[in-house]
């Protein structure tokens, strides 16, 4: 082959990898700047905040379940109060009436410093709130 | 182990297996029979003490008050779990003439007949309508897909569809019972949740002129069952053979 047509190809060549290069460098600060951008404004170890300010006793099961399981739990007693007419809890802790507004939202009355914080941090969104109601926060003291 | 061994513990283990399951299935039966002897609501309604007080609205604005029911302008919005209609709409199966030229300006108190065969269970796909065993026909609005099948099915319109999100249109919203939201159809529940609290549906404790008469069909006691053993009852359009709960008095 022509030693001539052969440089040129190469050079092409180079100059389409120094694109593929540059693309994937772009690619790469969209995909980390969420993360560059926590860094940056020294975010990087934030964990949400909350705050139960009517709080009333022990909570219906021990914090660390519910944190990691009060969907599973909230989701037992919807299907038990409606669907099967139970509307008392019993759990090691007590005798609970089975209620998300009542029960729950007594104690963890400021949904937006307790709910919300952690579901706006984890991008989460539940539909309770279409139809269950949030009673009015008494003034803290 | 030799074949014999183990052909008398096969056997054994047959019989173990066997027993067991029958003494379930007795079991079963029994605690069966037991639900049985639940409540079995129902519900009497008087037209002449209805219409003592003529526009009298109390048991319809107390039950869309705790129910959060929603009042729309527009009647194509509209939500009821409780109305009124004349008689000639609500019984125009009743040809009798003379009944009809009677009753021409009685307006009859409506409302879902919870029924003992109650067709729109049968449509519901998701089964978010179901009866329970005291024989209310309850909704679960967590799982209904608004699909109206069950308006459809339901002879006697009582259930109404969410057309727009109701919160904005509840004038008091009674924080204690939830709303509804767009998307999913609504009924009359017998006010199941005071039920659940030992008092009876607000539209019966409210009437001024005891109009309205609530109990258990299964106790021969109860107010209900005396009412509907002594005076002459109609039923709505019983020929379909939904067995309504709700029964009309003179």
């Amino acid at each position: 082959m022509n030693p001539l047509i052969l440089k040129e190809r190469l050079k092409k060549r180079n100059s389409f990898m120094v694109k593929i290069i540059i693309g994937l460098i772009c690619l790469l600060i969209i995909l980390f700047s969420p993360v560059g951008y926590n860094v940056i404004t020294g975010r990087t170890g934030y964990i949400p905040l909350l705050k139960t300010p009517q709080y009333q006793g022990d909570c219906v099961e021990g914090t660390i379940y519910m944190r990691k399981r009060h969907m599973e739990v909230l989701e037992r007693w919807r299907n038990a109060y409606v669907r099967d007419g139970i509307k008392r809890y019993v759990s090691i802790n007590g005798i609970y009436n089975i209620s998300l507004t009542g029960t729950c939202l007594k104690c963890h009355s400021n949904k937006a410093e307790f709910c919300d914080r952690c579901h706006d941090y984890g991008g989460i969104k539940p539909g309770c709130w279409d139809c269950h109601h949030i009673p009015e926060i008494k003034a803290e003291k | 182990m030799n074949r014999r061994d183990f052909l008398k513990f096969a056997g054994v283990l047959a019989f173990g297996i066997a027993a067991h399951q029958s003494v379930n299935l007795i079991s079963q039966s029994r605690a069966r029979d037991e639900k049985k002897s639940t409540k079995a609501w129902a519900m009497a309604i008087s037209f002449s003490a209805c219409a003592r007080r003529e526009g009298c609205r109390d048991c319809i604005d107390i039950c869309h008050l705790i129910h959060n029911v929603p009042e729309f302008d527009n009647p194509k919005d509209g939500l009821r779990w409780i109305w009124a209609s004349p008689y000639e709409s609500v019984f125009a199966d009743q040809t009798n003439p003379f009944n009809r030229g009677m009753l021409k300006n009685l307006s009859v108190l409506c409302l879902c007949n919870h029924c003992d065969n109650p067709p729109c269970v049968k449509v519901c796909p998701t089964k978010a309508t179901w009866k329970r065993e005291d024989g209310i026909v309850m909704m679960d609005y967590h799982r209904c897909i608004g699909c109206r099948y069950c308006m459809a099915a339901c002879p006697y319109g009582a259930r109404s569809f969410n057309w727009r999100d109701p919160r904005p249109f509840i004038k008091n919203i009674n924080k204690d019972y939830p709303n509804r939201m767009k998307g999913v159809v609504e009924k009359c529940n017998f006010c199941e949740e005071r039920l659940s609290q030992g008092l009876i549906p607000a539209c019966v404790d409210i009437c001024p002129e005891k109009a309205l008469i609530f109990g258990d069909l299964n106790d021969p006691d109860s107010e209900v069952s005396k009412v509907l053993r002594a005076r002459f009852s109609i039923q709505r359009r019983p020929y379909l053979a939904t067995g309504p709960r709700v029964f009309y008095i003179f």
